[in-house]
């Protein structure tokens, strides 16, 4: 699905990305962890086709596809979707206009024909179902005045109208009650599938008690240092980062 | 706002030119360029008017020659030479149309191309129209429907010639010839526009629309409109305007009057797409209008603007509070692009008891225009309990584009209340780039937000309007942000 190889990102003269390599194949689900700063959300942010950071070396392909080559909209288009940490909000633009000019302008990249509003309700009342979304926000300008878990949630919905094959989630679990966090994985887990993947990025084991993994990466200064099951996710829990620093360091 | 909007702008946003530059090739009927009383003469003349309106017009020719252009708005521009000017161009075949059949294909033709097909208009929509290019009014629909509920509804000559009584008691009475440089030029040398009469009681039962339009090179545009709404009426009037693509700059000075009076209620909306000059900032329209509305008891006026187009726009569509409980509102979306000037607001005088006025702006900014938002919120000793609510918003969509605010204030009655809520921002970045993860395109996400931004504007504008009026947003703004 998507192979990340000895990837190097600068911003600002600074390094972040200092040669990560991950390899995603489809009807996986990675977890992504790591201490504050070590790069995680500089990484969803290059696959997602942000400028400001600079390639200085390595190459990702997606789907077979050189994905440094194609702009943010295309990589949406070829089914790679972000959930933000912070979502933006767009004043006066409803969250359902938002959805159905996002799915035509993808359907219409495929050479489909715009969705139909009987269609495009069917699908919003099913996808809002799973998320457990109130309706009312469903049709509330986007993000605009929604509470923190709201707008995580509304993320989850958003993934749900747009069924991508990668799934890039960072930190879509932080600041979400008990229950928003059930419905967050819910969404998750309703996305799995043998032709899809997802990559979730979290700092909370417990996010993967309802979303399990087949892979936990440890992500610090930059590079993917350490790699296991699920049960890697239980000893960073007990533990902390410094033994895995200790490690990098020694090696 | 429903949802067909971004559908809509899909299919136009293709094309990236001004969308109305092209010139009518019907034959126009010219007086000589240059002004003085014997060109004003013939002015009257041709349209066959009476004694008193060519005195009228004498009249205001010799204030207008005391005065001088004024230059306190925020705009610079080549003052035009007004000697240089057709003050009178007509389409040559001059006969009254019976039916839409006789009208010239040519001109049919050039209707069409504005997007306004009469015979779609009239089939779809019930809206009448009163299509005014360059001088002369040429058709109006529906006639004869409105005139079942004595309703008149014409081009300006037209009334001159069936209602004289009508014209002489109300024109100018709002705006007087002497109030400013452009509105004593326009009484001296208006050649056409619109006149619209509602009877008491009477709530006029479609939109009525006028397009503006010039056509003929080196003419001027002077356009007069007067609504009259009487007791307990109500009317909702639009108004669209476009020029052709030309390298000189022209002249659109217009005059438009309304009155609504006791428990009346005008909505006078405005989408202005005149030719904006070239991304040099060659050519475009100089847009210095005067628009001015009376309200007396319980009367309500509404004006929505969206102004897209225009090298130099000086506008400030007012509302004079007279009776008590009186309304005025003014929503305002005005986009500048390259090398566009924007100097637009409102005034809303407060004369009456328990008058409200609010004032919505929208300013929108781009490539290297300067967009300004001028208001006047005037509260006379006797308007007590008058309140005002303003709210001037700017969106900058590059750093060398300019964005100012001039709002003032005068209060003489302590028992006012008056709200104003300034905010400047820049298109987000982090907007944009949400939009294009989601798939949207660059340009897309541009409307898409924008939209957004004016939607408290957009609102006011009937349906179909609101419809054009978005697509004109985002052809207006394409490649803009940087
Ligand atoms: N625009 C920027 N300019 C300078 N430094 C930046 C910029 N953006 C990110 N960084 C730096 O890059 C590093 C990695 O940041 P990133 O947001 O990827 O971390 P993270 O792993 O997501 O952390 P957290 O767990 O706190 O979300 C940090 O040191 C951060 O300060
Ligand atoms: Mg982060």
């Amino acid at each position: 699905m998507i192979e990340i190889k000895n990837l190097h990102a600068t911003i600002e003269g600074k390094e972040i990305l200092k040669g990560l390599s991950l390899n995603v194949k489809a009807g996986e689900i990675h977890a992504i962890m790591g201490p504050n700063g070590a790069g995680k959300s500089t990484l969803a942010s290059i696959l997602a086709g942000r400028e400001e950071y600079e390639i200085t070396n390595g190459e990702v392909s997606f789907d077979g596809n050189d994905l440094l080559e194609m702009s943010t909209e295309e990589r949406a288009r070829a089914g790679l979707f972000l959930a933000f940490q912070y979502p933006v909000e767009i004043p006066g633009v409803s969250n359902v206009n938002f959805l159905r000019t996002a799915i035509n302008e993808i359907r219409d990249a495929k050479g489909e024909k715009p969705i139909s509003a009987k269609e495009f309700m069917a699908l919003v009342r099913e996808k809002s179902k799973i998320v457990e979304l109130d309706s009312s926000l469903a049709s509330r300008s986007v993000n605009e005045g929604f509470s923190g878990g709201e707008k995580k949630r509304n993320e989850i919905f958003q993934m749900a109208m747009l069924n991508p094959k990668l799934a890039v989630l960072d930190e879509t679990d932080s600041g979400l009650d008990i229950d928003a966090l059930r419905i967050v994985a819910k969404g998750v887990n309703s996305l799995k599938s043998p032709e899809n993947a997802s990559i979730v990025i979290t700092h909370y084991q417990r996010l993967l008690d309802y979303i399990v993994p087949d892979y936990v990466h440890v992500l610090y200064d930059g590079r993917i240092v350490k790699t296991g099951d699920k049960n890697l996710a239980l000893e960073l829990e007990e533990k902390g980062y410094d033994w895995i620093k200790a490690e990098t360091q020694v090696g | 706002m429903a949802q067909y909007t971004e559908n809509e702008l899909a299919k136009d946003l293709d094309n990236q030119d001004y969308k109305f530059g092209f010139v009518t090739d019907v034959e126009t009927e010219k007086v000589p360029q240059g002004l003085n009383e014997d060109i004003i003469r013939l002015i009257s003349a041709k349209k066959n008017e009476p004694q008193w309106l060519l005195d009228y017009r004498l009249k205001s020719f010799a204030i207008w020659q005391k005065m001088t252009e004024p230059d306190w708005a925020h705009v610079k521009y080549k003052k035009p030479d007004f000697q240089n000017i057709t003050y009178y161009a007509a389409p040559k075949q001059t006969k009254k149309y019976e039916s839409w059949d006789d009208v010239d294909p040519e001109m049919k033709e050039t209707m069409s191309k504005l997007g306004i097909s009469l015979e779609e208009q009239k089939r779809l929509t019930g809206v009448a129209v009163d299509f005014v290019m360059d001088s002369v009014s040429v058709a109006t629909s529906f006639k004869s429907k409105l005139k079942e509920l004595g309703i008149i509804f014409c081009s300006f000559s037209d009334a001159v010639q069936e209602y004289p009584e009508l014209i002489r008691e109300h024109m100018g009475t709002v705006v007087p010839n002497t109030d400013n440089f452009y509105a004593a030029l326009n009484a001296a040398v208006f050649t056409d526009g619109s006149f619209c009469y509602i009877p008491k009681g009477v709530r006029c039962p479609m939109e009525l629309s006028t397009y503006f339009r010039i056509n003929a090179g080196g003419t001027g545009q002077f356009e007069r409109t007067l609504v009259v709404a009487d007791e307990g009426s109500y009317v909702s009037y639009l108004e669209g305007c476009t020029a052709p693509q030309r390298d000189e700059n022209q002249l659109h000075a217009a005059v438009v009057e309304l009155k609504a009076m006791n428990d009346a209620e005008i909505k006078y909306s405005t989408v202005q797409n005149w030719y904006p000059g070239d991304e040099n900032g060659v050519g475009g329209v100089f847009n210095f209008v005067t628009k001015r509305g009376v309200c007396e008891t319980n009367a309500k006026i509404s004006w929505t603007q969206v102004e897209t187009g225009s090298a130099v726009t000086w506008k400030y569509p007012s509302c004079i509070l007279k009776g008590d409980g009186s309304v005025g509102e003014f929503y305002s979306v005005a986009v500048t692009n390259n090398y566009q000037q924007a100097d637009t607001g409102t005034k809303m005088i407060h004369l009456g008891k328990r008058t409200k006025s609010t004032i919505i702006s929208k300013g929108i900014s781009a490539g290297n225009s300067e967009n300004s938002y001028r208001g006047l919120v005037q509260i006379q000793k006797n308007a007590h309990g008058a309140r005002n609510f303003s709210q001037c918003d700017s969106l900058l969509m590059t750093d060398h584009c300019g964005a100012h605010t001039f709002p003032y204030i005068e209060c003489k009655n302590p028992s006012a209340q008056i709200e104003h809520e300034a905010t400047t921002s820049k298109i987000g970045e982090d907007q944009l780039f949400y939009c294009m993860q989601r798939g949207i395109s660059e340009e897309k996400a541009i409307s898409l937000i924008v939209n957004g931004y004016c939607k408290e504007v957009l609102n006011q504008l009937p349906m179909e309007f609101a419809v054009e009026a978005q697509k004109l947003l985002a052809i207006s703004l394409e490649g803009s942000v940087g």
